[in-house]
């Protein structure tokens, strides 16, 4: 069944239970993937997926709910039913409609159909890149984890409303994590992820050079005595950390007593005049863009913060009506509507006088913690409190030398470290999470060798 | 007539599906694979979110789907599909053989399916054994109700989650299994809050195979251990960084265990060559007061099975005895890839992974000590009480959250402390942990890794880590 035709079956099988309202959401996948271990292929993979969620109305507007990967006539009714049943169990004390923008025009990206090379062309790619990358240096011994995949989809979401949307795209995915190690040494082991709309579009010679270049980088390790640094985040640790707080800007955290922010924070200073964050679902850099959200909302660019204060929040249709302005297209579908962001992009603002501009990390002479990566996210971020207390992958920066830090975690507070923001490099670097630039902070927490 | 030939062409739960089965194993053996496998499932899930005083999600799903493997040699093909019908299964079949580029005329040797092995039989009512939404959201509302004993817990929620998965397994060696499984987890969170002071409180239980259950969980000892525990964090200063011994708590403090040094007993580490302790199999890994076991086998709890979901009834491993390394966790890859015997650990968390060496119930054996004797014994140093998440990284660095933890001081509890980490690596850990408590208990989890989020239990008794690195500020 193709989405026209599965939106005629909804909306027959809705006639016959006397369901007037209802809207869903539908993706269908082809996806691929390649591993190799040592030129042998080592998993190959192919799947189809479909899964379709139906949201109902009943009758005392309460919404239910059911998701299935059966999209026959039968799985159809069948989840129909099953959703009116939910609908008795509907939220009472929290609404849902309709996104009053879910037949607002969206802008899909034009982007160049791709087709999928084949297993046998990925496993080619993949074996090819392992092995540049095992000849890149004679400490590099394996590359445990690598694979080569290409996902192509189509999304859809309409209602009984006549709202109807969809898009197709691919994508494609090259991960290389290499292995070295060296006599009487501990292992060391970096990596590199690049995208791309198609496996022909992979910059897979600078994947390798990047894996190879930060592995060998961590061969040269040393403990750091535990302290206070003055930091500098890499693009990628900045834009980490600042997802994983990103229920800051988060209407639902909000409403559920989750964020660090209120209804009224809007307007509130965390960091320097010269911060700006967006968040730009439909950048042109964006590979996973999606035009629209769960439910149906178009996506666009939203200012987070705007010299230091928060801007705007984030929002899904239930949370916007609570704060009286509109969906923000960052809705999930779901029993609950989810929000989340899509795509950081971090700005130096015009006001950044404050700034002490002579940390740049290429040419700074200080000693100064560079945090390459920030690891173990799900456990080391409290969210509700503020706090984090990650591992990282880093060097220390002493005397115009450079060592890499055999095991460290860098400690603090999200407000702390936003207000600490010393610096805001000018060149903004792309990452597969977002856009950022260097970023400086002052006195965080570094735990090494005791 | 009608009916039987449309039945002959599709895989129909709770129906024999042997000849079609056999169909499709004999169409991937004759195009020249080395051994066919099919997995099927069908799952009928349901969750239910209480948020202060109101239900505010009912979820169900329902769903179904087939993971076919082709090995050929030691290369294997997987491909997943919706499609449940001949045609649809065939042509996963095909597509695992064009990917793996068989062109040898070798052909291996397919007798037919074995009897049926069923262990669904006595599980089919148990559809009708679980409780119903409206039981489940009266308990769930009772429940976060319980949490809201002073005005400082700032928000309360209840979660349940019930996965009821049927699974057909058959392969070329002739197994041809069938199987009804059973979760259900239940959870309590709260954020409380003071000024500018902020703590959470959580906690999760899980079983497996057993309706009834949810019924008798303990809703308000749950509510009473999630509160005490967000209240004595709640003006908790944060821990000071430095070296010291620990004394981790049972249950979940197992965590550690799972995730430092469990994960790199399963083949598939050994075949990525990312475990310190391949070649270390009769060799001392740990301090002789560590044994170590994993096994599928505990009633109830939440990683035990009937059969694995490569057909294979689970056993008990014992991994470590007295600190000597004894046993991989393999599945079918692992033992053709690394020649370690299965031992009914091939886990998956749906239809669209192939299998891998996965623990199931993994935890220390219990010692001698008492838990006052563990405490007792240290001068200075960390009571980690609760375990949140943590990770393992590519070369065995693990680093965890510790939720709810006390100084330890002259042998003594003292203050609560927050923001703690515990950082190291299993190999220099492993033979520092001198002291195993008499206390061994199991807790419920969530285990992610190559294929997939399965469900798992992990466990311990009180243990003393003589030194260890813990993280704060």
């Amino acid at each position: 069944m193709n989405s026209r035709e599965i939106t005629t079956q909804i909306s027959k099988a809705a006639d016959f239970l006397n369901l007037k309202k209802w809207d869903y959401g539908a993706s269908f996948s082809n996806d691929y993937s390649v591993q190799v271990d040592k030129g042998e292929a080592k998993q190959l993979k192919a799947s189809q997926k479909q899964i379709l969620t139906i949201r109902v109305w009943n009758q005392s507007n309460l919404v239910g709910i059911t998701t299935t990967s059966d999209i026959s006539e039968s799985g159809i009714k069948k989840a129909l039913k099953q959703a009116n049943i939910a609908s008795d169990f509907g939220n009472k004390n929290e609404s849902t409609e309709f996104s009053p923008l879910a037949k607002d025009p969206i802008k899909v990206k034009e982007v160049k159909k791709r087709n999928p090379v084949g297993i046998k062309k990925l496993l080619t790619i993949l074996r090819g890149a392992e092995v540049k990358l095992l000849e890149s240096h004679e400490s590099i011994k394996s590359v445990p984890y690598n694979g080569l995949s290409e996902s192509f989809f189509e999304r859809v979401y309409a209602n009984s409303e006549g709202a109807f949307r969809s898009y197709s795209k691919s994508q494609a995915a090259l991960y290389l994590y290499a292995r070295a190690e060296e006599k009487n040494k501990k292992p060391r082991s970096s990596g590199s992820v690049k995208l791309g709309y198609g496996a022909d579009d992979i910059d897979i010679e600078s994947c390798i050079k990047e894996a190879s270049n930060k592995t060998i980088s961590h061969l040269n390790y040393s403990s750091i005595k535990t302290d206070k640094y003055l930091i500098c985040f890499s693009p990628e640790s900045f834009l980490t950390i600042i997802n994983a707080f990103s229920s800051m800007f988060n209407a639902r955290s909000i409403i559920d007593g989750v964020s660090l922010s209120n209804k009224n924070s809007i307007g509130e200073k965390l960091s320097t005049e010269a911060l700006n964050i967006y968040d730009d679902g439909l950048h042109e850099k964006n590979i996973s863009s999606s035009p629209f959200d769960g439910e149906g909302t178009p996506t666009k660019r939203l200012c987070l913060i705007n010299r230091g204060r928060i801007k705007n929040f984030i929002h899904s249709e239930s949370t916007a009506r609570i704060f009286k302005t509109t969906p923000t297209g960052h809705a999930g579908l779901g029993s609950k509507v989810s929000v989340s962001p899509d795509w950081i992009v971090v700005e130096k603002s015009e006001e950044n006088f404050d700034l002490k501009k002579s940390l740049d990390h290429s040419t700074y002479e200080g000693e100064f913690v560079y945090i390459e990566e920030l690891n173990a996210i799900h456990a080391g971020v409290r969210a509700s409190q503020g706090s984090f207390s990650l591992p990282f992958d880093g060097w220390l920066y002493k005397n115009g030398n450079k060592i890499s830090i055999e095991s460290a975690t860098v400690a603090g507070d999200i407000k702390y470290l936003l207000k600490n923001i010393v610096n805001i490099e000018s060149s903004q670097e792309l990452t597969t999470s977002g856009i950022s630039p260097h970023i400086w902070v002052d006195e965080l927490s570094i735990t090494g060798d005791a | 007539m009608l009916s039987s030939q449309i039945k002959s062409n599709e895989i129909i739960f709770g129906s024999c599906n042997k000849d079609l089965l056999e169909e499709i194993i004999f169409y991937g053996i004759g195009l020249g694979a080395d051994f066919v496998e099919i997995f099927i499932e069908n799952t009928d899930n349901s969750s239910v979110l209480a948020e202060e005083d109101f239900i505010t999600s009912v979820s169900p799903s329902f769903g179904r789907g087939a993971g076919i493997r082709i090995f050929k040699g030691q290369k294997d093909g997987f491909v997943s599909t919706n499609d449940l019908t001949k045609h649809g299964l065939m042509r996963s079949v095909s597509q695992a053989i064009e990917m793996l580029d068989i062109t040898d005329n070798k052909r291996e040797v397919f007798n037919g399916l074995n009897k049926h092995r069923d262990y669904s039989l006595s599980k089919t009512k148990w559809i009708n054994e679980v409780p119903s939404i409206h039981e489940i959201s009266e308990k769930l509302l009772v429940s976060t109700k319980s949490l809201k004993k002073n005005n400082k817990i700032i928000t309360r929620k209840g979660s349940y989650s019930r996965n009821l998965q049927e699974v057909i397994i058959a392969s070329s060696d002739g197994t041809y299994v069938s199987d009804i499984r059973l979760h259900q987890t239940v959870g309590l969170n709260v954020i409380a809050s003071d000024a500018q002071y902020r703590s959470s409180g959580s906690r999760r239980f899980g079983s497996s195979g057993m309706p009834n259950e949810f019924r008798l969980w303990d809703h308000e000892k749950a509510a009473n251990d999630v509160f005490e525990s967000s209240m004595n964090m709640l003006y908790a200063d944060y821990v000071d960084a430095g070296q010291m011994p620990v004394v981790l708590a049972n249950k979940f403090g197992g965590v550690i265990f799972h995730e430092a040094c469990g994960h790199l007993l399963e083949t598939t580490q050994i075949e990525r060559g990312t475990t310190p302790f391949e070649n270390k199999l009769n060799e001392k890994i740990a301090h002789e007061s560590v044994t170590a076991i994993d096994e599928g086998i505990s009633e109830g709890s939440f990683g035990s099975l009937s059969v694995d979901d490569e057909g294979m009834e689970p056993e008990k491993s014992v991994l470590i005895k007295d600190g000597i390394l004894k046993k991989f966790i393999s599945d079918r890859a692992g033992e053709l890839r690394t020649g370690h015997k299965r031992t009914g650990s091939g886990r998956r968390q749906n239809y669209s992974f192939a299998a891998a060496s996965r623990m199931r119930n993994t935890y220390i054996a219990k010692g001698e000590h008492s838990k006052e004797d563990l405490i007792n014994s240290i001068s200075e140093g960390l009571y980690c009480k609760s375990m949140g998440g943590g990770s393992v990284g590519a070369t065995g660095q693990f680093n965890f959250a510790v939720e709810e933890g006390y100084l330890i001081k002259n042998g003594k509890l003292t203050s609560p402390v927050k923001g703690a980490t515990l950082i190291g690596e299993a190999k220099e850990v492993m033979p520092k942990i001198s002291m195993c408590g008499n206390d061994l208990e199991l807790a419920p989890g969530f285990c992610g890794s190559i294929s997939g989020s399965v469900n798992v239990t992990v466990g311990q008794p009180h243990i003393k880590v003589d030194s260890i690195t813990v993280g704060g500020r």
